[in-house]
């Protein structure tokens, strides 16, 4: 699977699995604002293969020139700042990619994220994973793996949760999962019919589709 | 050259001046604001490049305060080069190999557009504080006047800084339909209270000067250069940061090695801001700059819509691409961030970057290749979609 600097610095020309599994995960012709979008990469995707009106926020230059380059509206930002700006039901769509363990105030955006959009993606690095437990049982040193790549002192993940915290926060935000999907270290979905503390366990990440409840 | 000679070429640029020039006349009167026509009156204008079989390749760049329609050849009055060359060119972010750019003088500007010094026909006098102010509107309405007289339907793009930003926004909110895709560059959609407050003081230099005779100076052959040369002064610190100023000057001094204990231009910051005062008397009008900078002050497109900002692009279909940059205090990006929420809001499909330069306010007519870039990639999309080759 992709960790969050992947994403930004992905080859632009061959679709990857996240984000093709994000884009099916899509209705045809929707609205779709991509908070984080990187260099676009998922916005072309959705525009190309979806026909979808898709925008983005993202707040580095490189991304945004990127983005700008190659068409896409995107609007230089950040979740923390810019999404209040945004009206009720604005978008179909509103998708954080790999972004709300960066983002200071998770429940703050994910509650944006329900307000803007009649349904929200979110996916993110799942810090229940047996890799990352090991590491701080083992080791007793905050976990870098291949997926969180980042020293505890210098990490822009501020803000790490587990699948079960995740879910534990759509209650508190009084969301309805309409889908979860784990994903093993390959990047494929575990099985769906697997129990949570498994999912908890072995989804390296995790994507759900959320709507007000 | 001598005072009389400079004077003399300033002046031929106002009723006869090296460019492209529309003349209209009492049956296509200029509508302003203001409540009043006026009629006769003419526009001047440059073009370049080769506008296409369906004409859907224009480009209309709109200067800002003290620019004008020599975007990109050399000045027939100061003998520089285009204001713009650096973004305007043969294989320029604004490819002329590609795009046909129209520049226009303002209305109530002083190179050849219908302003303050130009001849009122029904007095044979310069017009003088006679021509009623002018708005940000009435300049674009001015310039879709050209357009229309030029033969172009819709144009493919808007482009300018600052005040030319101001333009820019006015034809998205006025012309919907008639513009695919704009540019606004350090701007914002409304006169900030600080901005109005330096242009009053510049104003109030011009009008201190004994030789501004009340806006009448032209007829009594004298001109208030103490006056607009002050009011320049003032205004070129607005348009630069802090620190791009002590990098270029800091506390050195100019052609000397010890203060003077007097007041002249001991520190090499006077001497630049002098000689920018100096120099812009000889190229600029001081009516001109009274009524120009009113334009800007009055400028506040929310008003016109309700208050709302958002209601002024409602169901806009044009490409916004909004630009600012990090030092630049007097048009923050604080405020281009507000006209980005209010696009969003209406549902407009906008980018905006905020980029990272030293340079203050004047950075938009800079070297700056991250601006270049950013240009460069907005337009060549907006072409595809266009169908433009």
């Amino acid at each position: 699977m992709v960790s969050i600097d992947a994403r930004r610095s992905g080859p632009a020309t061959e679709t990857r699995v996240d984000l093709q599994l994000v884009a099916n995960l899509v209705a045809p012709k929707s609205r779709v604002l991509d908070v984080g979008c990187g260099d676009g990469a998922l916005l072309q995707l959705l525009t190309e293969t979806r026909g979808c009106d898709a925008r983005g926020i993202e707040i580095s230059q490189s991304g945004v020139n990127a983005c700008v380059a190659r068409g896409l509206a995107v609007i230089q930002g950040d979740a923390d700042a810019d999404l209040v700006y945004y009206p009720d039901d604005s978008f179909d769509y509103v998708i954080l990619s790999q972004t709300l363990q960066a983002t200071e105030q998770p429940k703050v955006v994910l509650e944006h994220l329900l307000r803007i959009g009649r349904r929200a993606i979110v996916s993110f690095p799942n810090f229940g994973h047996i890799s990352v437990r090991g590491g701080l049982f083992f080791n007793g040193r905050m976990p870098v793996t291949e997926n969180l790549a980042y020293s505890w002192f210098d990490t822009p993940n501020i803000h790490f949760c587990t699948i079960r915290d995740f879910v534990a926060l759509t209650k508190l935000v009084r969301a309805e999962t309409e889908q979860a999907i784990a994903l093993n270290h390959a990047g494929k979905p575990l099985s769906l019919r697997a129990p949570w503390w498994f999912w908890n366990l072995f989804g390296e990440q995790a994507v759900f589709v959320l709507k007000r409840g | 050259m001598s005072d009389e000679a400079v004077e003399f070429a300033r002046l031929k640029q106002v009723n006869d001046p090296d460019s492209l020039v529309a003349r209209f006349g009492s049956e296509n009167p200029l509508p302003l604001d203001a409540g009043i026509a006026i009629a006769p009156w003419q526009i001047a204008y440059q073009t370049y490049g080769t506008l296409n079989a369906d004409k859907s390749n224009a480009i209309l760049i709109c200067h800002a305060l003290t620019g004008d329609q020599h975007v990109a050849n050399v000045h027939p009055v100061t003998g520089k080069s285009g204001w713009w060359e650096s973004m305007v060119g043969p294989g320029r972010p604004i490819d002329l190999d590609r795009y046909f750019v129209i520049c226009a003088n303002v209305a109530g500007g002083c190179m050849g557009t219908t302003g303050p010094a130009s001849i009122n026909a029904a007095t044979g006098e310069p017009w003088g504080l006679d021509l009623p102010v002018v708005t940000i509107r009435d300049m674009v309405r001015a310039q879709a006047l050209l357009i229309d007289h030029l033969g172009i339907d819709t144009l493919f793009a808007v482009v300018g800084g600052s005040m030319g930003g101001m333009q820019v926004l006015q034809w998205a909110a006025s012309y919907p339909d008639r513009v695919f895709a704009v540019i606004p560059i350090a701007t914002s959609a409304k006169h900030s209270s600080q901005n109005i407050a330096f242009h009053e003081v510049g104003r109030q230099a011009i009008m201190a000067d004994p030789d501004w005779r009340r806006g009448r100076y032209l007829a009594e052959g004298v001109s208030p250069k103490k006056g607009l040369s002050v009011a320049r002064m003032a205004a070129h610190i607005t348009y630069m940061s802090d620190s791009s100023l002590q990098a270029k000057f800091g506390r050195r001094l100019q052609d000397r090695e010890q203060m003077s204990f007097g007041f002249d231009a001991d520190f090499q910051i006077e001497s630049y801001l002098r000689h920018q005062g100096m120099s812009f008397v000889d190229r600029f009008d001081a009516n001109s700059y009274l009524y120009v900078t009113r334009a800007m002050d009055y400028f506040d497109l929310a008003a016109d819509y309700g208050g709302k900002l958002a209601n002024a692009f409602l169901g806009s279909r044009t490409r916004f691409c909004v630009m600012s940059f990090t030092s630049d205090w007097l048009f923050p990006t604080e405020e281009s961030r507000a006209l980005v929420h209010a696009l969003n809001a209406s549902g407009a499909r906008v980018s905006f970057a905020e980029i990272d330069s030293d340079r203050g306010h004047d950075a938009f007519l800079l070297d700056v290749p991250e601006m270049f870039d950013i240009v460069r990639g907005f337009l060549d999309a907006a072409a595809r979609e266009r169908g433009l080759r």
